[in-house]
């Protein structure tokens, strides 16, 4: 087999013709590093590279399989990882200077899941510092590229890991989505981007940014491949107290169905106001059509809480945040400021050296909403209006089964033109965050391109735990349209 | 209502950063950006509404307290900016008077 060929084909593809023989572990390495070698200048997808392992470990398979075939599923399935996820030997950053050099001494329970079904670790995608951000404007190593357009940023967080994707980097990639990480870079992309429901995959070894609104999920070429990568993914995992103790259901088997009769679809209105571009909503509106003529059952809606959700946001998670990143002091692991007269003086160089400006940014307001005085007014109102759109989504869910809305106001936009701006930035996350302040599952998935040529997504939101409901509908419509077939030229 | 620039440094403090001045400076303009746009929270009524702090459907979760595998003290101190005899090397904390 070719190998300049390989990295063109979806998880679900290599994965037949790895099984039937027909390619080994070795030739998937060297093609998806071939194809690296290719665009990676272009596009800075990777932050670490893991050629010489990745290669040792694909011999390994190839001498053992010699006599034996029997394999799992995510066998010698090349993927790329974000770097907020721990790989115990490689280096993993978060984009900071904080972690240059931290190598973790254990793996997140999503990538021991896929090591103990011999996966293939390609390298560690870039972020923005610490997953906050919506551009990788905030990595301190440098942005990544959209592969559509290489002018304009790939979303973020995860951007490293939609690129990585889009640009058959590799074949598939975790991310993780706190407001719209996986979905939003996803949707900027043209790829396939599904935030699980809040505690169905396990954060251990996830680095802390917002751990009531944190969650790991795949970033894939399509929707069977999500539905692939988040089997091998989930479950309830004892080291992570807030994962769920339920069964962990086939969910290719809920893409058998192609259509999406007795299936009920609301539409918020409140999700197609103001702020939204118009060439994205006629493309999430003509979804829509597409949703119906599969035989949806289309409502509107209403979730008038949706204009809190930004608000309650920023200060839920960052409140969260500056609780969680206390942790870095350079006393245990991380950088260390040099030349401090006492501990204290330690705390404050480490820290001021360490993180970048957007991450100081959120300690401060998160340090600013939970402080002594306005606890209440801030993050206590917070926490209550959190409850308001809980409940407008459980309302919702007793009339209808999916919501559909769009993922991004806008296409991607061009390096700079929100990066000066904080608030511009936050808000461009408006469409995404309700479902992570809710825990609710959802899916972005491509529907059309701007007449500029770039990728345009929509969303789907399910009830808790019905991941089934939101893949079937997802792959329903992605097998009824071509927009999959499409690939960017990288130029 | 304005952060002021005074609010600022003791937020600095107790985050445990220290900014320069042109970090101060404009931290405190976004601040008060962004502190201005979150007072919309205030038109949207809450009495009575419970807090939500996680996910509902979760309660603590308790496992027997047994002795399980953990990390060497080596690897746990691989990573370690400053380590003597299994230790964490820090600045000393207490002053000579």
């Amino acid at each position: 087999m070719s190998l300049t060929l390989l990295h063109k084909f979806t998880l679900s593809e290599l994965q037949r013709k790895f099984t039937a023989g027909d390619v080994t572990a070795t030739e998937i390495v060297r093609a998806y590093y071939l194809r690296v070698t290719q665009v990676e200048p272009k596009v800075n997808a990777y932050l670490t590279q893991c050629k010489e392992a990745a290669l040792a470990q694909a011999d390994r398979l190839d001498q053992a399989l010699k006599g034996w075939r029997k394999t799992t599923p995510m066998m010698a399935m090349p993927l790329a990882v974000k770097d907020n996820i721990c790989t115990e030997g490689v280096r993993t950053t978060c984009a900071s200077r904080m972690l240059d050099r931290f190598v973790p001494p254990y793996d997140a329970t999503v990538v021991a899941k896929l090591r103990a079904q011999n996966y293939l670790l390609l390298g560690k995608t870039n972020l923005d510092e610490f997953a906050m951000g919506s551009s990788t404007e905030n990595s301190a190593f440098g942005v990544s590229r959209n592969p559509w357009n290489l002018q304009t940023v790939p979303g973020g967080s995860s951007g490293g890991s939609a690129v990585a994707v889009a640009a058959d980097e590799c074949v598939a990639a975790l991310g993780s989505d706190t407001g719209g990480s996986i979905r939003q870079p996803a949707a900027f992309c043209g790829v396939v981007g599904l935030k699980p429901t809040y505690g169905r995959v396990s954060r251990y070894g996830l680095v802390a940014f917002a751990s009531s609104l944190d969650q790991i999920g795949p970033i894939t070429k399509d929707v069977t491949d999500a539905a692939i990568l988040l089997g091998a993914i989930a479950g309830h995992d004892p080291r992570d107290s807030t994962s769920a103790n339920l069964p962990v259901p086939d969910y290719l088997k809920a893409l058998k169905r192609k259509d999406l009769k007795r299936l009920k679809v609301g539409v918020p209105a409140e999700y197609f106001a103001d702020g939204l571009d118009s060439e994205v909503e006629q493309a999430v509106r003509t979804a829509i059509d597409g949703l119906r003529e599969l035989g949806a059952d289309i409502r509107e809606i209403k979730l008038p809480t949706t204009d809190a959700a930004v608000a309650t946001y920023y200060v839920i998670a960052t409140a969260e945040a500056s609780s969680n990143l206390a942790r870095y002091d350079g006393v245990k692991f991380g950088l260390r400021a040099a030349e401090s007269k006492d501990l204290l003086d330690m705390y404050l160089k480490t820290r001021a050296e360490g993180f970048g400006p957007e991450v100081k940014r959120r300690i401060m307001l998160g340090t600013y909403v939970l402080s002594a005085g306005y606890y209440d007014a801030y993050y206590g109102k917070a926490q209550a209006v959190r409850t308001l759109i809980r409940q407008e989504f459980e309302a919702a869910f007793q009339t209808v089964d999916l919501i559909v809305t769009p993922v991004t106001p806008t296409t991607a936009f061009k390096f700079g033109e929100k990066a000066q701006d904080p608030l511009q930035m936050y808000l461009s996350d408006i469409y995404t965050i309700s479902a992570n302040l809710a825990g609710l599952p959802a899916i972005a998935l491509p529907c059309g391109f701007s007449k500029a040529g770039l990728p345009i997504g929509f969303q789907l939101i399910g009830r808790p735990f019905e991941e089934e409901t939101l893949l079937r509908g997802a792959h329903a419509y992605e097998q009824a349209t071509h927009w999959r077939t499409k690939r960017p030229a990288i130029r | 209502m304005e952060i002021t620039r005074q609010e600022v440094e003791k937020v600095a403090k107790l985050a445990r950063l220290a900014l320069t001045e042109a970090e101060t400076t404009g931290f405190s303009q976004q601040l008060n950006q962004i502190v201005a746009y979150v007072q919309k929270l205030k038109t949207f009524p809450t009495e009575g509404v419970e807090p939500t702090s996680t996910v509902p459907g979760q309660a603590n979760v308790f496992r027997p307290d047994q002795v399980q595998a953990s990390l060497f003290a080596e690897q746990a101190l691989r990573n370690a900016p400053d380590a003597e005899a299994q230790c964490f090397r820090v600045p000393k904390i207490i002053q000579e008077s």
